[in-house]
């Protein structure tokens, strides 16, 4: 396969059949290796459908600065289409990710302003909004609203499915931006009757919650939940239990959304079967195990990395 | 009849401090009517006239209820309820 340069090697990821996790011929799991992007994550075909749209637009030329609330894997793929494309970029990141972050972001030259852990991304959103409204020559492109997130999913993510598994019954994906289940469930469901779109979202330490008032949450812009059949909430040692599984049964290292979403698939593979339906449930891995590394998640016993883990797995 | 429900952090001072309590009902709405006759002003908290809150979601074992019928979602002996402020998604 050969490509112009490595911002044309975006996306076409492979999807990989589960043989030893799925439950039977009928109920069949796959994923998609969404870590066999250029930067290793997802969201490199978000980070580049934004930069084009705002270049289309007119609001970059080289030079200027991008602004981002991100907790990582979208600041990383800014930071190197930015540095490709001769813009600079600010990432606001709770202080709480993992070391990986921090190194990955500052090796691209990007600069990075910690927000406070508690409160996590929505700390981060509150205080990205801030510097937007005190710098108004940067360019904040805002993936939790920006409709070019929704669309790189409907134009490539969604397609590409389609034509490796046109049988798909299930989309299931974890749930951050939105933009994932927003673009690619809008894409399936306009070619595939009765597909169903599913969510696996995490479920956060109290430090992300925090005290926060009631009437003070965040719901994404992108997301309207007509587009999603089912959501489902994966406690974080659920989600470590099927990372780990994922590696040992299948040989696959990814990071810890994959565990929510292999959670949420396997109790969707167990349904078809018991109700005698075929199901073959498409996995999005958004990315590999890398960057939590230094979190201990992939050593020790289970209990050792869920105590490690309590208010920093999550931001 | 007993159904768990997990209250957030922020909520727990109208059950006096307790991270989960215990009520009955056959459907969410019945359930939090319940729970309100012991933990007043608690309902109110999750549900206005258009249902439930907008920035509040709740989760029927582990399923977000406005895909099991909302506020009309039926609830079981032994299920468990958990209640959660919506947040930014991490890791993005």
């Amino acid at each position: 396969m050969r490509y112009d340069s490595l911002l044309d090697a975006i996306g076409g990821t492979p999807l990989v059949g589960l043989p030893h996790l799925s439950p039977g011929p009928d109920a069949r799991l796959w994923a998609k290796l969404e870590d066999r992007n250029p930067t290793g994550s997802v969201k490199d075909r978000v980070a580049l459908w934004m930069i084009l749209a705002a270049e289309k637009d007119g609001l970059l030329s080289r030079g200027t600065t991008i602004l981002e609330p991100t907790s990582g894997n979208t600041g990383i793929s800014l930071a190197m289409i930015a540095r490709l494309r001769g813009y600079k970029l600010v990432c606001v990141m709770p202080e709480n990710t993992s070391a990986e972050r921090t190194a990955l972001l500052q090796m691209f030259g990007a600069e990075i302003i910690y927000s406070p852990a508690a409160g996590g991304s929505n700390e981060a959103v509150r205080v990205a909004r801030r510097l937007a409204a005190e710098n108004p020559d940067w360019v904040m492109l805002y993936q939790y609203g920006n409709e070019a997130n929704a669309r790189a999913h409907y134009e490539t993510t969604g397609p590409e499915l389609l034509t490796d598994l046109p049988e798909i019954t299930h989309f299931v994906a974890g749930l951050g931006t939105t933009g994932t289940l927003m673009g690619t469930g809008r894409y399936l469901r306009e070619h595939v009757p009765g597909v169903q779109i599913v969510a696996a979202e995490p479920r956060y330490g109290e430090l992300v919650y925090g005290l926060r008032n009631m009437d003070e949450g965040f719901v994404p812009e992108l997301y309207d939940d007509s587009v999603l059949t089912s959501r489902f909430s994966v406690s974080a040692a659920d989600a470590l239990r099927r990372t780990r599984q994922l590696v040992l049964a299948e040989g696959i290292f990814a990071g810890i959304s994959a565990g929510c979403v292999l959670h949420a698939g396997l109790a969707l593979a167990d349904k078809a079967l018991q109700t005698g339906q075929r199901a073959d449930i498409a996995l999005l891995i958004a990315d590999g195990g890398w960057k939590y590394l230094s979190t201990g998640a992939y050593s020790g016993t289970l209990a050792e990395a869920e105590a490690r883990l309590e208010g920093e797995l999550w931001a | 009849m007993a159904i768990e429900v997990r209250i957030p952090t922020i909520l727990r001072s109208l059950t006096s401090g307790a991270k989960s309590v215990e009520g009955s009902g056959d459907t969410l709405d019945a359930l939090l009517a319940d729970l309100d006759t012991r933990h007043a002003g608690l309902r109110e908290r999750l549900v206005d006239d258009s249902g439930l809150r907008r920035f509040v979601n709740v989760y029927l074992n582990d399923e977000d209820v406005r895909f099991l019928g909302g506020l009309t979602a039926p609830v079981n002996d032994g299920d468990t309820v958990t209640v959660l402020p919506a947040v930014a998604g991490g890791m993005s």
